[in-house]
């Protein structure tokens, strides 16, 4: 049993503590927003803020997240307001498949919580997430906007 | 003609014997008043539109969304026919198993070589503009005036005479018992006010929440997860596996042999199903394909570049009279590797059997090759079993198109727990291993010049591995492989090649290793245009002619081609200084009935390749949405140049040995080039598709600005084989 903080909620989940955070999320909270891609941590479909830090949970044990602070994509809206990067994707149709998506939108949401007026530079050496489908240039758009909103 | 061949449905046929003559059909005409009412009780005002009373227009789409915005662009048509307000648009996706009791009405759910709306715009646009015309003449009825005094505007009806008004939602009750018109008139392109608008997608807003329910997050009541391991190489067995080993191990509720060739677990969660088959002792009788490696398939090729055997795909003149008496000769051989689709959402169906029905709930590209899949594995009739197809596919780049293994697995491991739904993921490394692989191909091209410097003759022999004959060998014609000529067969085909050249001869040495081949988005147009449009550069530069200028002179019978080419040109700037260290290259291809061409400005800095901009020009002859074109072509390029510099699947011992993307890379923002589209709407009678045709001419745009750079050729691929990387 472990006590994950999710979204400002305590789960208790029951699970090894060696599990991946990733499946403790989609399958024992029951929360798929969060995406598998590869496992490995190489893609980041399954990234989540930890304290605020944006993280490939698929690469985090749930016992290295407990007693911490996990924000999912369906905890980054506050108060049922879409995030500004949530509203900059819808306004720019910056998805295509959209699995990635929210992997990518988590990443970016911490990028301009750090920077919040990035440059391409700062964009490039931050956001590292696979997009098969080629939503880069509408991503890189999306976020100027976003950090203009 | 279209060689992207459909379904092989043998089983399929069976189950819906009666389809015959409805292939082509996509229009419903009810015969009398019979209707036919949607699940909600709503009656149809044909096949492909349902009018609610609250004014939501649902329109039934069966091609899949996988990204390409093809359930946008459709429903776009359907709406720009209908007249109603695209604000209360929505869709729907019939299934499988309600099209074969409907003799299948909405025609072909395939959704591959770029076909999605080329091939359904006629009649799904007819199915709006029959359903207005009804809707219409319902409300003329009631009001007992003549139909040609109402208008329609937003899906409001007005009689202005009278001063009278209703709308869709008031009549489609009515208009729903009127008879179908038979061959109701399309409007005019420039007429469109819905269609041919850069619209925002529907399917976007919940991509952004996290709420879309993609394959992977079904949630079913019951609900067990099965992970799966397959022989790992092609053609191998499983000799033996030890389950009492993994039975006790958390979670574990039963271990299932897959055929012949695979063995899953399943288990409460994914995690103890994966941890588990992990765990697994299997003994594998990988038979004789593990003596196969990349290199003994490199040499096979090889000798096909000067077999005397070869199955012409396009000839005219003496290519090898003219080639004997060059006053100068040219020759290049390229060779182009497996490749896998990796899709970021891993295969993966749910199933549940029983003996009187099963249901697959996956993302496919073709819900009817799934249903087929469903059927042959699950031992059940047509009308015992159905495919919900998700919403959206995880993408799908022709891995989900043709090759349903990942749902005929899941339907025998749910065979084994009759009742529960058994959801079957495959891990990456299981979707890298067991791909439907970009063919292998090489490549040898002789070009002949006479004293003047003029190209007399061109010999293009291709030598590698056939798609049809390991797919659909019925579509193979007298044994050639018409699909392996993509972009370079004779003129008046969807793929014709782009050039006159007096003397030319295009042949293929067929040579089929035991790796699976596949559609891989493009197809075979991206070995072809990297063949093609390197060499016609190699050609140009070897008599010192410009690549643009040389390529015009060949061109004057090809102006669609030309006009493209000559588009990223100017563009570009081709012809004027570029900026300090900017160096460009050209290339253009004809494919699945579109006229694309790119032009790359490249910088070299320590064998690093930085591709800075890219300027791209299609021509599907029609635009239903600029916005999704400009997309599709910007991520062809994430996908075009990812394969050039990074992939390769390498074979070793029979198996594929890269097992994600630590191994088989993909480039990130930081690589991206600024792409800049232009869309020509040439028009004409046949439309051209988008999401694939421009990812071919990505490699060779790159490549001839690499050698305008540096002056050296690499002729093999991924670039990372030759320690060039990408900046």
């Amino acid at each position: 049993m472990a006590r994950l903080t999710i979204n400002g909620t305590a789960h208790d989940v029951d699970v090894d503590p060696n599990t991946p955070l990733l499946w403790a999320i989609r399958e024992n909270v029951g929360l798929t927003g969060t995406k598998y891609g590869c496992g490995i941590a190489q893609c980041g479909a399954c990234t989540v803020h930890i304290d605020g830090v944006a993280t490939r949970s698929c690469g985090v044990l749930v016992s290295d997240a407990v007693g911490k602070q996990i924000t999912t994509i369906e905890g980054l809206a506050t108060n049922g307001a879409l995030h500004k990067v949530q509203k900059a994707w819808i306004d720019h149709d910056v998805p295509q498949c959209g699995y990635c998506q929210t992997g990518m939108i988590m990443a970016v949401a911490a990028l301009l919580k750090e920077k919040p007026k990035p440059t391409d530079a700062d964009i490039d050496e931050a956001i590292t997430n696979i997009c098969r489908c080629g939503t880069f240039q509408q991503v890189r758009e999306a976020i100027h906007m976003a950090a203009n909103a | 003609m279209n060689y992207v061949p459909n379904v092989n449905r043998r089983s399929f046929i069976v189950g819906a014997a009666a389809v015959g003559g409805g292939l082509a059909l996509g229009l419903e005409l009810p015969l009398g008043p019979k209707v036919v009412r949607a699940a909600d009780g709503t009656p149809e005002i044909n096949a492909w539109v349902v009018i609610r009373p609250d004014e939501t227009v649902v329109v039934r789409v069966v091609r899949t969304e996988m990204g390409q915005g093809t359930l946008t662009g459709l429903a776009q048509l359907v709406a720009e026919e209908l007249e109603c307000d695209w604000s209360k648009v929505t869709t729907e996706y019939p299934t499988p198993g309600e099209s074969v009791a409907r003799k299948r009405v909405w025609g072909d759910f395939s959704t591959g070589g770029s076909r999605g709306i080329r091939m359904s715009h006629d009649y799904v646009r007819k199915g709006g503009a029959a359903a207005r015309m009804m809707l219409l003449q319902a409300a003329a009825n009631e009001w007992k005036v003549p139909v040609a005094e109402v208008t329609v505007d937003k899906g409001v009806i007005t009689h202005k005479a009278s001063g009278r008004s209703t709308t869709y939602g008031k009549v489609a009750d009515a208009a729903a018992k009127l008879e179908a018109p038979k061959d109701p008139p399309l409007k005019d392109r420039k007429d469109w006010k819905i269609a041919g608008k850069p619209l925002l997608r529907l399917d976007t807003p919940d991509k952004v929440t996290g709420k879309l329910v993609y394959g992977i997050d079904i949630k079913l009541p019951g609900l067990l997860n099965a992970a799966i391991r397959d022989c790992p190489v092609q053609g191998g067995k499983i000799k033996s596996f030890d389950a009492a080993k993994v039975t006790g191990m958390p979670g574990v509720k039963k271990v299932v042999q897959v055929g012949d060739s695979g063995v899953a677990v399943v288990a409460d969660t994914w995690w103890h199903a994966k941890t588990a088959v992990d765990a697994l002792p299997v003994v594998w009788d990988e038979g004789e394909n593990t003596k196969v490696s990349s290199a003994t398939i490199a040499e096979w090729l090889k000798a096909g570049l000067d077999a005397d055997q070869g199955f012409v795909g396009n000839e005219n003149g003496d290519a090898k009279g003219a080639i004997a008496a060059a006053a100068k000769k040219v020759e290049a051989v390229y060779a182009y590797p497996y490749q896998n689709h990796a899709p970021m959402e891993p295969m993966n169906a749910t199933a549940r059997w029983t003996e009187n029905k099963c249901e697959v709930w996956c993302p496919t590209q073709n819900a009817e090759s799934a249903f087929a899949a469903t059927l042959a594995a699950s031992g059940l009739p047509a009308d015992k079993c159905d495919v919900y197809k998700t919403y959206v596919a995880g993408g799908g780049f022709g891995r989900r198109g043709a090759f349903h293994d990942y749902v005929r697995q899941a339907v025998l491991i749910a065979k084994e727990m009759p009742g529960t739904p058994v959801k079957l993921l495959w891990t990456r490394e299981e979707d890298m291993t067991h791909g439907r692989y970009h063919p292998v191909m090489q490549c040898k091209l002789v070009g002949a010049f006479d004293k003047d410097n003029n190209l007399t003759g061109l010999h293009l022999r291709l030598s590698g591995q056939s798609i049809l004959a390991n797919v659909f060998p019925q579509n193979l014609v007298n044994g050639k492989d018409p699909l392996t000529f993509q972009g370079l067969m004779p003129q008046g085909q969807e793929h014709a090649f782009g050039y006159t050249i007096p003397n030319l001869m295009i042949d293929h040495s067929m040579r089929n290793p035991h790796v699976l081949p596949g559609f891989w988005r493009g197809v075979n147009i991206n070995q072809n245009a990297i063949f093609l449009e390197c060499f016609m550069d190699e050609l140009a530069h070897s008599v010192g002619q410009d690549p643009l200028e040389f390529r015009r002179k060949l061109m004057s019978k090809h102006p669609r081609n030309l006009a493209v080419l000559n588009a990223v040109a100017e563009k570009a700037g081709w012809g004027k200084p570029a900026p300090q260290g900017i160096y460009r290259g050209l290339a253009q291809m004809m494919a699945f009935n579109s006229y694309v061409a790119a032009c790359a400005e490249i910088s070299v800095t320590n064998e690093k390749i930085k591709v800075h901009r890219i300027v791209a020009a299609t021509d599907p002859g029609y635009g239903v949405n600029p916005a999704q074109i400009d997309r599709q072509v910007a991520g062809s390029f994430v996908y075009g140049l990812s394969a050039l510099f990074y992939q390769e699947c390498t074979v070793k011992n029979g198996r594929i040995e890269q097992e994600n993307f630590d191994t088989y890379n993909s480039m990130r923002i930081n690589e991206m080039p600024k792409v800049e589209t232009i869309l020509i709407e040439g028009g004409g009678t046949v439309w051209g598709g988008v999401g694939e045709p421009t990812i071919c001419v990505a490699a060779p745009a790159v490549m001839n600005a690499y050698f305008a750079a540096t002056g050296k050729r690499i002729r093999s691929f991924p670039l990372k084989n030759h320690n060039i990387q990408m900046a």
